[in-house]
């Protein structure tokens, strides 16, 4: 049975194609709605094939991974694009932002791909447009910034933008790929905690990956990725 | 269709992004299309006004022969001269109950290596060019008197004649020493505008005028110890014995083939009956192999401005792969991503062909009072005909192609870079 878990890996095996070795092998995983995880790990262990999965974009050899209930191999090409436009927003580390759209644009994104992210904003705050105020102003972007180019805004301001674009529309997970990589060290807090509260406000489960172990402590779950994924180690 | 607009604009924002290089792009494409577009239309404009030589006649006689030579003789006044028919035959058709006006030509002398051609007043009438335009004087009025003369707007621009102007005639024409009729000597008494027609290059006399100079002449030579002064000739009877050619205006143009039939079968003498216009395409596809060279130079400029295009898009596309990957984690699929630089390649080809158009409109504003003026080069600034129509959504459907093939490159790097936006 497929529970209504944010995410769920089960048997996932995954190989470069045209390579024997699996680079992924996790017998069991699961984060439940809203959940929120630390997932820690030298960078090139494979935490950014082991999210590519989870986001559809790359196919396991064998086994399964489902997202919010639903089986992502059951998905054609297509299908997969578009579950994953309405179910999962994505932070990376730095260049989040398309430079040529202002902030509020950038916001907007998601709501013009995924019909269901735009009824959903539209559900929360009446409108799009006001669900993107709503959130830029509870990630500390002042309205005088919205209209602005997003060349002109700080890294710190930046990462917001990006997560306030990951949450519109309420997605039900949330993947952070060392979002606060290219924060210095006391910005990566405040943005940290703002990430949390926001997430645990759109009962949005998070996977937050870093290499940064300062940081796990403000999560509830925290997990090695060499100790979940049995290819690293053998 | 409210996710394809989003991609428009969204395309329009990132080009306007990178308008600088994009600029050139668009000037390129904007210089293919009004090349391409301009020499269409002063090919279309000189085939018409070409075929236009001699509207409004629908039977050119002559002496039997090639059709082709009459007329690049009777109305270029090129090449070989054919043989002349008789004035009698030529009064006989000319009288026929169908022909509602007739022109008769008589070729052979010229003026400074202008031809000079004796016909009647009803030329000045009855001949007309291009849409049925008449020639009309830019100084003057059509010769009275035996030794006036008129001249064609060109041979007078470039010989410097205006009405009151004297001069001689020279026997026969071509190049060399030819012997001159200088004893009888012409006034000019009208200067025609200009036409874009071989008009332009001629003088025109009466018939009687012609046989006055060539009273005391035979065999192309003065008979010796015989001459006729100029005023002694006035009392000679100056009918003409032959002439070139006929031109003939039917009442009912369908009864032109019935005509041409009769006058093919004329008896007594061996005549020949042409259409115009079927002898003018004929020319033309003899003479106009130039001006297809011309359009495979502008078609094969025209590729090269769309390859451009395409080789741009290719160029940004490397600083772009970041931007297609945050639009693909935003939930853009992959064929989102092809669409917005298919929507791309068409937005820039469309300001591309509107600039050239436009351009090649001002190019024409500008441009063609003074050509029709100086060459009688006929531009006008017109909507563009079916033809070219077809062209311009030639040119966008090739620029849409030509902008496939980044989309197609776009579609293949975010499918392998997947979400990974770290470079």
């Amino acid at each position: 049975m497929v529970g209504r878990a944010a995410v769920r890996l089960s048997r996932l095996v995954f190989a470069w194609p045209g390579q024997e070795r699996a680079v992924i092998r996790i017998s069991s995983f699961s984060l439940a709605p809203g959940e929120q995880v630390f997932l820690s790990g030298p960078s090139g262990s494979g935490k950014s094939t082991l999210l590519a999965l989870i986001g559809g974009i790359l196919r396991p050899r064998s086994g399964s991974v489902t997202v919010n209930g639903v089986c992502l191999h059951s998905l054609g090409g297509w299908a997969r694009d578009a579950f994953r436009g309405d179910e999962i927003g994505f932070i990376f580390q730095q260049f989040n932002l398309i430079p040529y759209l202002s902030i509020l644009e950038n916001v907007l994104i998601p709501c013009h791909f995924s019909r269901k992210r735009r009824l959903r904003a539209k559900e929360a705050a009446g409108s799009p447009l006001r669900a993107a105020h709503r959130l830029l102003e509870r990630l500390d972007l002042a309205p005088d910034l919205w209209n602005r180019q997003v060349t002109r805004l700080s890294v710190g301001q930046q990462q917001r933008v990006a997560a306030a674009r990951a949450l519109m529309g309420g997605p039900s997970l949330l993947i952070a790929d060392e979002p606060t990589s290219s924060l210095d060290a006391d910005r990566r807090e405040g943005f940290l905690r703002l990430l949390l509260r926001e997430c645990r406000e759109a009962g949005a489960g998070l996977l937050f990956v870093s290499h940064d172990r300062s940081l796990a402590e403000a999560f509830p779950v925290r997990l090695e990725f060499t100790e979940i994924n049995e290819a690293a180690t053998g | 269709m409210r996710r394809f607009f989003y991609l428009l604009r969204l395309s329009g924002q990132s080009a306007w992004n990178r308008r600088g290089t994009l600029a050139l792009v668009v000037f390129s494409v904007a210089l293919s299309t009004a090349l391409l577009l301009g020499i269409e239309r002063v090919r279309g404009q000189a085939r018409e006004s070409f075929r236009q030589s001699v509207s409004g006649t629908d039977l050119v006689v002559g002496a039997r022969g090639s059709p082709l030579q009459l007329m690049l003789y009777a109305i270029f006044h090129l090449g070989g001269a054919t043989s002349e028919i008789s004035w009698d035959s030529a009064r006989r058709i000319a009288e026929r109950s169908e022909v509602a006006w007739s022109i008769p030509l008589a070729l052979g002398d010229s003026h400074q290596g202008y031809p000079v051609v004796a016909t009647t007043p009803a030329f000045f009438q009855r001949y007309s060019y291009r849409r049925g335009e008449s020639l009309r004087f830019a100084q003057g009025e059509p010769f009275r008197d035996l030794y006036d003369l008129v001249v064609g707007a060109e041979a007078a621009k470039n010989l410097g004649y205006r009405p009151g102007s004297v001069l001689t005639l020279a026997h026969g024409s071509g190049a060399g020493k030819l012997a001159e009729h200088t004893d009888k000597p012409f006034a000019v008494t009208g200067v025609l505008r200009p036409t874009g027609t071989p008009v332009d290059r001629s003088l025109y006399i009466s018939l009687e005028a012609m046989e006055a100079i060539h009273l005391d002449w035979q065999g192309g030579a003065p008979v010796p110890g015989f001459q006729v002064r100029a005023d002694q000739a006035r009392k000679f009877n100056l009918e003409p014995k032959r002439v070139t050619a006929l031109l003939l205006g039917l009442k009912n143009r369908g009864r032109v083939f019935a005509l041409q039939r009769q006058v093919n079968d004329y008896p007594g003498e061996a005549l020949m009956g042409v259409m115009p216009g079927v002898a003018m395409d004929q020319l033309w596809t003899m003479i106009g192999a130039g001006e297809r060279v011309l359009l495979l130079v502008s078609l094969l400029v025209t590729v090269t401005g769309l390859m451009g295009l395409a080789a741009a898009i290719l160029a940004g596309l490397g600083e772009r792969r970041r931007e297609l990957a945050i639009l693909r984690s935003a939930g853009a699929g992959p064929l989102d991503i092809v669409l917005l630089l298919a929507c791309e390649g068409l937005l820039l080809m469309s300001c591309g062909i509107l600039a050239g158009t436009a351009a090649l409109a001002l190019l024409i504003a500008g441009l063609g009072p003074v050509l029709a003026d100086r060459y009688g080069i006929a531009l006008y600034l017109s909507p563009p005909v079916a033809r070219e129509w077809a062209i311009l959504g030639g040119i966008l459907l090739a620029g849409f192609l030509a902008g496939l093939i980044p989309a197609f490159r776009a579609y293949r790097l975010s499918l392998a870079d997947g979400l990974t936006v770290s470079t």
